[in-house]
């Protein structure tokens, strides 16, 4: 009897590179995500992080490479393979123009949620925003802004989502609730997860598998809660120093 | 393209006015400051001239088409600074908005805020200054939409201009009217330009409509061709201002300019 074949990726990174000039910020990185999994992307400073996960969004074009989203072709059907996706990221707020309510219900159109008002209230509910309803988001503290834009990120219940240090801004019981929150749409709905962060603890607990880049290649893959012993190192927090500092300590023979 | 997706567009630039007393103000405050000023100018001049035409029609009229154009060009650019000035541009664009649903609603956007600004003004001229518009016609439909189909393009290619130079090129888009004027001939006829300033003013849309307005001013007809030639050209301009920013945002995907789009400036 065989084995189980293993469900087709929600996204699929193919021979990903971008250079800006001679500066090559991402050289050739290969990875996926399956469904239900959460893959954090870790790296120090201009490593490539920021520069992967715009060229996934499709506000940045590869050089060469392909990103499929559920067999989609982000060059191609970038549309239909947005609508599958979304994203939060600390440098990215909603307009702050806007109010809460305004905010969900301007994204929930564009992201063709139905019933848009339901979800709305919804998500109001789920992300802690009732109070803010009616307020501007520009004058809401950063983890208030934080939580609304991942609820902007949960309005068309993505099947991949990109998270660009979704925590950073968040007091720790507020971190641990959206990160078990998130954890549960991965394990329960098959949410895959694209997940940026340089809180080593919270990629330990939250992350089913790393790709460590560093100068736009991926220097290490595996699972955050072994890679570090694999690699004679205490922890995880320990692992990124080295890879941050000598990276080259760590390249393949 | 999804008409979801373009009203998202025109319901957060509503939900922009709605909400706040200094985008409300210049919708129709500046239009009608305008119709006001030249409405005395076009009194006097109307008592110490030998004029045989009627001067509302060709001066206020000409100043009330004029400003409607401008408002039609701003209120397109105005609902794209918007974005601008709020840093959206990662949510909008990397979003499934396509890029005619996102033109779309800048559209819209501009026909709702320009169409108050042509009411305020319309009410002002006629109410105030006595200014007829069975004077016009029904030439007036025509007048207004090639104003608008230009006004239009004008909008769409200063944005892609903006998109492309940075936010600080906003005050490259503000003078366009001014600077394009003296071209349109909206106080004159175009036999006043130099020889070599007709052709060029033969390329714009709006020297059509005045020259028709004078004509139906003085003779009470206008021809049809030149009108319908000055429609054509706004037709292809708004095409051509499309493709100017499909280029342009190609560009800044290519580029990584809007992923950073806050800089003062980008090359």
């Amino acid at each position: 009897m065989s084995a189980p074949a293993a469900p087709a990726p929600t996204l699929a990174v193919t021979g990903l590179r971008k250079a800006y000039g001679r500066v090559v910020a991402v050289d050739g990185i290969s990875f996926a995500v399956a469904p239900g999994e959460i893959v954090g992307l870790l790296g120090p400073n201009g490593a490539g992080k920021t520069t992967t996960i715009n060229m996934v969004l499709g506000v940045l074009a590869p050089d060469a490479g392909s990103v499929r989203v559920e067999g989609l072709d982000l060059a191609a059907k970038r549309s239909e393979a947005l609508e599958r996706m979304n994203f939060a990221a600390v440098y990215s707020p909603l307009p702050g123009n806007l109010t809460v309510a305004q905010n969900l219900r301007v994204f929930g159109l564009i992201y063709g949620v139905r019933p848009l008002g339901a979800r709305v209230e919804e998500l109001i509910a789920q992300y802690d925003l009732e109070r803010f309803r009616n307020t501007k988001s520009g004058v809401l503290s950063s983890g208030e802004q934080t939580r609304l834009s991942l609820a902007k990120a949960m309005l068309n219940r993505p099947h991949l989502l990109l998270l660009d240090e979704p925590t950073a801004s968040l007091d720790p019981a507020t971190a641990r609730d959206m990160r078990a929150r998130i954890r549960g749409f991965a394990s329960q709905g098959g949410l895959a997860v694209l997940w940026t962060s340089h809180n080593m603890h919270e990629v330990r607990e939250v992350c089913d598998r790393v790709l460590f880049l560093s100068r736009g290649r991926i220097l290490l893959e595996g699972d955050p809660r072994t890679l570090p012993g694999e690699h004679g190192k205490a922890n995880l927090e320990e692992l990124f120093i080295t890879v941050a500092r000598e990276p080259l300590s760590l390249e393949p023979a | 393209m999804r008409a979801r997706r373009v009203a998202a567009i025109v319901l957060r630039h509503f939900y922009l006015v709605r909400g706040s007393l200094s985008r409300v103000v210049p919708l129709f405050v500046w239009v009608a400051i305008d119709m006001v000023l030249w409405g005395f100018i076009t009194r006097y001049l109307s008592t110490a001239s030998t004029f045989r035409f009627n001067l509302v029609s060709a001066l206020l009229g000409a100043v009330l088409l004029w400003d409607f154009e401008a408002r039609v060009m701003q209120g397109v650019t105005m609902a794209f600074f918007e974005d601008v000035w709020s840093r959206n541009f990662l949510n909008v664009f990397a979003s499934p908005l396509r890029l005619s649903e996102y033109l779309g609603g800048l559209v819209l956007s501009s026909i709702a805020t320009s169409t108050v600004g042509l009411v305020v003004m319309l009410l002002v001229a006629t109410v105030a200054f006595g200014l007829s518009f069975a004077a016009y016609g029904l030439l007036l439909v025509p007048f207004l939409l090639v104003l608008f189909l230009f006004g239009i393009a004008l909008g769409i290619a200063g944005t892609a201009l903006v998109l492309r130079l940075g936010p600080s090129a906003e005050w490259f888009i503000w003078p366009i009217p001014a600077v394009l004027s003296p071209l349109a001939c909206v106080f004159y006829p175009l036999a006043t330009l130099p020889a070599w300033m007709q052709p060029v003013a033969r390329l714009l849309p709006p020297a059509y409509v005045f020259e028709g307005m004078r004509a139906v001013v003085a003779r009470g007809a206008a021809p049809g061709a030149p009108l319908a030639l000055g429609a054509a050209l706004a037709a292809v301009d708004i095409v051509l201002a499309c493709w100017i920013f499909a280029r342009v945002h190609r560009y800044a995907v290519k580029t990584g300019l809007i992923a950073r789009y806050s800089a003062e400036s980008v090359s």
